[in-house]
């Protein structure tokens, strides 16, 4: 099932400048990212405001890869579309994938025990999310750009 | 195992959270600080996260946790320093800490939980 949501770019082509692999297999890992994801969004100068919104939306993610994909990767990946800046954050897990993407991604939905806010917490913070999910296991990409 | 450090003043407890948490060390915080609200009496509970430059739904939820635990327990709990990043965050996720009592300094909180607690 694939699910995505956001703006589509019409023009211009996105390019990959630069894309960094953070293994996520315990919660330590989650704090890993979440400074590899800082330093990025510092060094694409994403406003304050924007650095906190995109490392709390890998957090969200990468602890869901930790818990339901029963661990996995995260790419993390500098954008540039035309003279636009962007931070794309791609979780790839191996684990059973998510049954209904719809109702995991309303608020207060959890088939664990956290808040349920992860998914569609993580859509919020970010400009567009992409799910694409099975029994053979799940990517959740999300995007932010810097603003001109 | 890393803890984070918890003062007592008085009746109540302190905490200074510097260091970025993982899930463990949050829940282990949980714990220690309802070990220590009954162990050392205490009446109030200041939690300065003015370090912290995330805080993502876990450590919202182990902030109301502790929150509620308290005040199970006959303690207040005030949460100071948050920045204004990591509110305007928390609020766009979804998490609102209800139930959770903030100040915006240390100074402020201490006023808070004192004048509460006399």
């Amino acid at each position: 099932m694939v699910l995505s949501t956001g703006v589509v770019l019409s023009t211009g082509t996105i390019t990959i400048t630069e894309e960094r692999v953070v293994p996520l297999r315990s919660s330590e890992d989650v704090v890993r990212l979440r400074q590899v994801v800082r330093e990025q969004a510092v060094a694409l100068k994403f406003s304050l405001v924007d650095q906190t919104k995109v490392v709390t939306a890998a957090s969200e993610l990468a602890r869901n890869t930790v818990i339901y994909g029963k661990g996995g990767d995260a790419h993390v990946s500098l954008l540039l579309n035309g003279g636009k800046h962007g931070l794309r954050l791609r979780f790839v897990d191996q684990g059973p994938g998510i049954a209904d993407v719809e109702l995991a991604m309303k608020d207060g939905y959890t088939s664990g025990g956290g808040l349920g806010l992860g998914l569609g917490g993580a859509k919020r913070l970010s400009d567009d999310i992409k799910i694409v999910t099975g029994p053979a296991g799940t990517s959740i990409s999300i995007t932010k750009w810097k603003p001109f | 195992m890393e803890r984070i450090p918890i003062l007592r003043m008085g009746r109540l407890l302190l905490v200074t959270i510097q260091v970025d948490m993982h899930d463990q060390l949050a829940l282990a915080l949980q714990d220690d600080l309802t070990n220590r609200i009954v162990r050392d009496r205490a009446n109030g509970v200041l939690i300065d996260i003015s370090a912290l430059d995330v805080v993502d739904s876990f450590i919202g939820r182990m902030i109301s946790n502790i929150a509620a635990m308290a005040r199970v327990l006959d303690a207040r709990t005030v949460v100071v320093g948050m920045r204004p990043a990591v509110a305007i965050t928390l609020v766009e996720l979804g998490l609102e800490l209800p139930g959770v009592r903030t100040a915006l300094n240390v100074e402020r909180g201490m006023a808070l939980l004192q004048s509460e607690n006399e």
